[in-house]
């Protein structure tokens, strides 16, 4: 590569003064790339495309027809027509409870976990004392797995009789008559809302991570020249950092909805997505990776959670791609 | 030894008991995976057979069980290399049909009834009516009958079994003063007496979703009677049945005392409650005591139990009550079976025998042996009395994850509909009902 780059690197300004035909004349005879560059270009292109084709749209395709079975793992797969999804849009009690859950995931991290974030990450950019310890602090909780964010927060929800930290400390302080107790994750009313308090316990600190990265990046000039001509931090912050900020705030949003969408393991360790806490991601383990086996009707959910997240990646692509056209 | 007790002793505070760090020993060799029993005879000729166990009893205690019984074997056994492959109780009970459809072991662990049947249905189990005809005579008919396929074929040799009954401190009722209840009716008194001495009469917790589904077998069973249960758990009922309604409306008189927040609690923390005598009764299979030694070990000599209480009907002779039945089955696509067959035949047969029965029986008392040769004296006074109920009754079931299709009894599927039961005891029953038969009814059909 570096032997044979500087060679047909060097002619070219020189032809694109030159006449059409010379420019042909020379790209025939020395090619920018070399046999070899060649070879080790389709490799590079090559394995990677054939690994995402196998694994991502193949896998897709094969789910997509199984959805229209109801394959049990073992025996011949029979067609079902659109069986499945009429189950789950009409008489399955645990579809619409799951997509409504999924719905309020994600409305939960836009409207608070996110912008939560966003205010600490602000307010921690200002030169403040201890600002390394505080973001030390929120930051913490993002090196945890979720798996293990749902362990810890199941231990602090439990009821009086399992000693949970919530309730115990609620009633030992007086904030609590011990005969009503909060059943935090056994009333159904109230346990999606549980869950999600732990699973933004987790969001708002990456969030934060990310955006105070962003702002470190904001060149401090405009925010001097903002202030020359009289912006407060409010009016700077809203007319000249966060339209400054736009790449950021793509990923902050592309992040909050993938995070919304694939929400599943707190809930999974908590109750293995029951009783309320049922969400798209656990009725297909549940339905097709359990022993029951329904690979067919968990197969239908996987498509329906497929096209959910279509919408975002479209809008988030096409965006995108609209401003790499300008 | 000595030295080493003291040695962990002095590691760990002086808690260690010997026990621990043998068990200790134990988990870390588990933790190998493939933990290749090496045969006792070391010099033992290479023409004998092979064969491969997939085992799901993966608690420590489970697992010191399985090496003495695979020990044993061995001995008894020495041209035959055994594996076991150790899998999470859990982990291989959800992963069993990518397991048994792939390649499995020759032989692995599974429960016994419709559990059974479902798999062997699927051509993913062999039969083994030539070894059973060697080891019948040790079973009396109960068992006989829970590994009989739909095919008339054996499937399975039984190995242990535990019984579902309502626990109680024998301290804590001489205490209060109060009695067993023998009815339906005594029961509801002694509850409502047991809440205004301000005890939890019923300690619940139904996090994982099974345990609920004992109340519903044992309230079928004393209702509606064995063959409508089996019925029920087998399609040839309807879940929009009256007599279903029936259970759903007893279940209800039930439920204002069971502990507060039990769906959120897993059954161990049910069980502590009753352990610390802040509830009354517990209603759970005898493995329980597992996890009162855990609490407390003192407590254990402390815990009877009594059956369910009856109804005063026409199926109270029956005496039925759920006590679920572990069995040892050789699987159909283990890709090294054919030429272990004889082998793996051996170690089947190895488990019919009562002494096999007891290495594991010493290893955790809830497992209680199924062969009738198990020496009955070493047993403890309450699995003597387990052994007596299930003796009597006339009926047994397995339990209801147990005795219907395994795709019709998940997190998502009837541990959901029971939580949602539980939730609104009032709801419109006929809808709820409606709502259970239709997903039962868009079930794949396995059999033409």
């Amino acid at each position: 590569m570096s032997q044979s780059e500087p060679k047909a690197l060097a002619p070219a300004p020189a032809s694109a003064g030159a006449g059409a035909l010379a420019t042909k004349k020379r790209k025939r005879h020395y090619s920018v790339l070399n046999r070899r560059d060649k070879v080790l270009l389709s490799l590079m292109v090559g394995i990677p495309l054939a690994v995402f084709l196998l694994l991502i749209w193949a896998m897709t395709l094969v789910s997509i027809v199984l959805s229209f079975t109801n394959w049990d793992g073992v025996n011949p797969i029979a067609f079902v027509g659109i069986d499945n999804y009429t189950q789950l849009f009409t008489t399955y009690p645990f579809f619409w409870p799951a997509v409504a859950h999924n719905i309020m995931w994600l409305l939960f991290f836009v409207c608070l976990a996110t912008p939560m974030g966003i205010l600490l990450a602000v307010l921690l950019d200002r030169p403040l004392r201890g600002s390394a310890v505080y973001q030390s602090i929120f930051f913490i909780p993002v090196v945890l797995s979720l798996a293990v964010v749902g362990f810890i927060w199941k231990l602090q929800y439990l009821p009086l009789a399992g000693n949970g930290f919530i309730d115990s400390a609620f009633v030992a302080l007086g904030w609590m008559d011990p005969k009503h107790a909060v059943n935090w994750l056994g009333d159904p009313t109230i346990n999606i809302w549980a869950v999600l308090v732990a699973a933004s316990w987790r969001h708002v600190g990456y969030i934060m991570v990310l955006y105070l990265a962003g702002l470190k990046s904001v060149d401090p000039s405009l925010r001097e020249a903002a202030a020359i001509d009289g912006a407060n931090e409010r009016q700077t912050f809203i007319h000249v950092v966060f339209p400054v900020m736009a790449p950021i705030n793509v990923v902050i949003v592309v992040v909050t909805v993938i995070e919304s969408l694939r929400a599943f393991d707190i809930a999974y360790i908590i109750n293995h997505g029951k009783n309320g806490l049922e969400l798209l991601s656990i009725l297909i383990t549940n339905s097709a990776l359990s022993e029951a086996g329904l690979i067919g009707f968990g197969s239908a959910v996987a498509v329906i959670l497929l096209t959910i997240s279509l919408v975002p990646i479209v809008l988030y692509l096409s965006r995108v791609m609209r401003s790499e056209n300008q | 030894m000595d030295d080493l007790d003291k040695k962990s002793g002095f590691l760990t505070g002086g808690k260690v008991t010997r026990r621990e760090v043998l068990k200790t020993g134990v988990i870390a060799a588990a933790g190998l995976t493939l933990l290749p029993t090496v045969l006792a005879a070391c010099g033992s000729s290479s023409s004998g057979g092979k064969v491969t166990i997939g085992n799901n009893h993966s608690d420590a205690s489970d697992l010191a069980g399985m090496k003495a019984v695979n020990d044993a074997f061995s001995k008894a056994n020495s041209s035959i290399t055994l594996t076991m492959n150790t899998v999470d109780h859990n982990t291989f009970q959800d992963q069993i049909n990518n397991y048994l459809g792939a390649t499995p072991d020759d032989a692995f662990s599974w429960f016994s009834g419709y559990r059974m049947r479902f798999f062997a249905d699927k051509g993913l189990a062999t039969a083994i009516d030539d070894s059973w005809a060697n080891v019948k005579s040790n079973f009396t008919a109960g068992f006989a009958n829970s590994v009989v396929g739909n095919d008339k074929k054996v499937y399975g040799i039984p190995v242990d079994y535990y019984p579902w009954c309502v626990f109680y401190r024998k301290s804590l009722f001489s205490d209060k003063g109060y009695t067993v209840p023998a009815t339906w009716d005594d029961l509801l008194t002694l509850c409502a007496k047991m809440k205004t001495d301000g005890l939890t009469p019923f300690a619940f917790g139904d996090s994982d979703g099974w345990p609920a589904m004992g109340t519903f077998d044992i309230l079928n069973l004393r209702l509606n009677g064995y063959d409508f249960h089996v019925g029920l758990m087998t399609g040839a009922q309807k879940w929009t049945d009256p007599k279903v309604t029936a259970v759903f409306q007893t279940w209800a008189k039930l439920i204002p005392f069971y502990t507060d927040g039990y769906a959120g609690l897993t059954w161990q923390q049910a069980c502590d409650t009753l352990v610390r005598k802040t509830a009354g009764l517990y209603l759970l299979g005898l493995f329980m005591t597992g996890e009162v030694a855990t609490v407390d070990k003192t407590a254990v000599d402390d815990i009877d139990f009594f059956p369910f209480p009856f109804f005063g009907n026409a199926f109270d002779a029956e005496q039925a009550l759920d006590a679920p039945i572990d069995i040892w089955m050789l699987s159909a696509k283990s890709p090294s079976l054919q030429a272990d067959l004889a082998s793996a035949k051996t170690y089947l047969e190895f488990w019919a025998k009562g002494s096999t029965q007891m290495l594991m029986y010493a290893a955790n008392n809830g497992f209680i042996p199924c062969a009738t040769d198990a020496d009955p004296t070493t047993l403890s006074v309450l699995t003597k009395k387990a052994v007596e109920i299930v003796s009597k009754a006339q009926k047994i079931t397995q339990f209801l994850d147990r005795d219907t299709r395994p795709d019709f009894a998940g997190a998502n599927s009837m541990q959901s509909f029971l939580l949602n039961f539980l939730k609104t005891p009032t709801q419109d029953l006929t809808a709820f009902q409606l709502s259970i038969q239709d997903f039962w009814d868009k079930l794949p059909v396995y059999k033409g």
